[in-house]
């Protein structure tokens, strides 16, 4: 299998979390084990574009319980014989070779996964992937030449892999206390983005656009934006070091002071 | 019935609470971190050849990059 690999370096590992929940896209080589017209593959293709039900195989490192997996969608690209090429966008945890399975078996011929890529990990695509070789170029080069530029054009910031996940900016003030694990207040909030539902994951950035924390909303966008006080997300994944900004809180204050 | 719009395709709008300013004493913008950090808080976007496991190839790039760390998003396994 080849394709779309993000690859954390160092603290950004922290960011794993929000990646699995961005989805995936695939363009995939799905072996027929019978004959089946072209108009027969395509209607079948269009109906696996809805939710599916999955169980992880034996050799996946996961609890092997059904799950709903989405298919957001699924293209036919075309057909020879009896291999046919697709692409397909789907929810992360979604095994494509159970996916060509189960084709198969609706189709009535039965069909296997013959070769799979990856185009596309949340916010990455295939278009501006880099291959190992680049990697150990430009790193050489950097070491040779200390041009930051050098690394711009093979490591991306972490704050890439939350591009998909929506966004709450907070004030330079709050961003302390979110590090040492207090929840955001209304208050706190400058701006973010529409369409957060209530118990969504969403990323709290500093003005800077630097990554703060992975979060839990506890109310929608709407609310969040109308709300004076009360709180609106709970951290679950600290991305900044404590200290980047300056402590505007005390520690242990009682309500009767 | 209309498909479900992938992650990608969601379209935000911009909500703005209040206007606030950020000290330029404090923190970085991702893009101008200096580059020790930038390298310690960056993701590698890595067209992934076959054979090697994604492990083994995160591992190869953590060597690559002499770095205590590194993670991957999601395996790709034959």
């Amino acid at each position: 299998m080849t394709g779309v690999l993000p690859v954390m370096l160092g603290d950004a590992t922290k960011v794993v979390q929000a990646l699995l929940l961005s989805g995936k896209e695939y363009v995939c080589v799905m072996k027929l084990h019978g004959q089946a017209s072209e108009e027969q593959v395509q209607k079948v293709l269009k109906e696996f574009e809805d939710v599916i039900y999955q169980r992880p195989p034996l050799r996946a490192s996961v609890k092997r319980q059904l799950r709903t997996r989405r298919i957001y969608y699924l293209d036919f690209l075309e057909m020879e014989g009896r291999n046919v090429l697709f692409k397909v966008g789907c929810e992360g945890g979604t095994y494509i070779r159970k996916l060509c399975f189960d084709i198969g078996e609706v189709l009535g011929c039965g069909a296997h996964m013959q070769e799979l890529r990856r185009t596309r990990a949340g916010p990455f695509v295939e278009k501006e992937a880099v291959t190992l070789h680049d990697v150990a170029y430009w790193f050489m080069q950097w070491e040779e030449q200390k041009d930051e530029s050098i690394l711009k054009k093979f490591i991306q910031p972490m704050e890439q892999a939350l591009a998909l996940v929506p966004k709450v900016w907070v004030r330079d003030s709050a961003v302390d206390a979110l590090c040492h694990g207090a929840s955001l207040a209304a208050p706190g909030v400058v701006s973010l983005e529409s369409d957060i539902s209530k118990d969504s994951m969403v990323a709290v950035l500093s003005l800077k656009g630097e990554a703060v924390a992975l979060a839990r909303a506890l109310a929608s966008s709407d609310e969040i934006l109308t709300k004076f006080h009360g709180m609106v997300a709970n951290m679950e994944r600290v991305l900044i070091p404590r200290g980047t900004y300056p402590k505007c809180w005390k520690s242990g204050e009682k309500k009767n002071e | 019935m209309p498909r479900t719009i992938a992650p990608w395709e969601t379209q935000r709008k911009l909500l703005v609470r209040t206007e606030d300013r950020t000290s330029p004493k404090y923190g970085h913008k991702p893009e101008e971190r200096p580059a020790e950090k930038y390298i310690r808080y960056g993701v590698i976007n890595l067209d992934k050849t076959a054979g090697p496991s994604s492990h083994e190839v995160a591992a190869w790039v953590k060597r690559i990059v002499k770095l205590e760390a590194v993670g991957h998003g999601g395996t790709l396994e034959a």
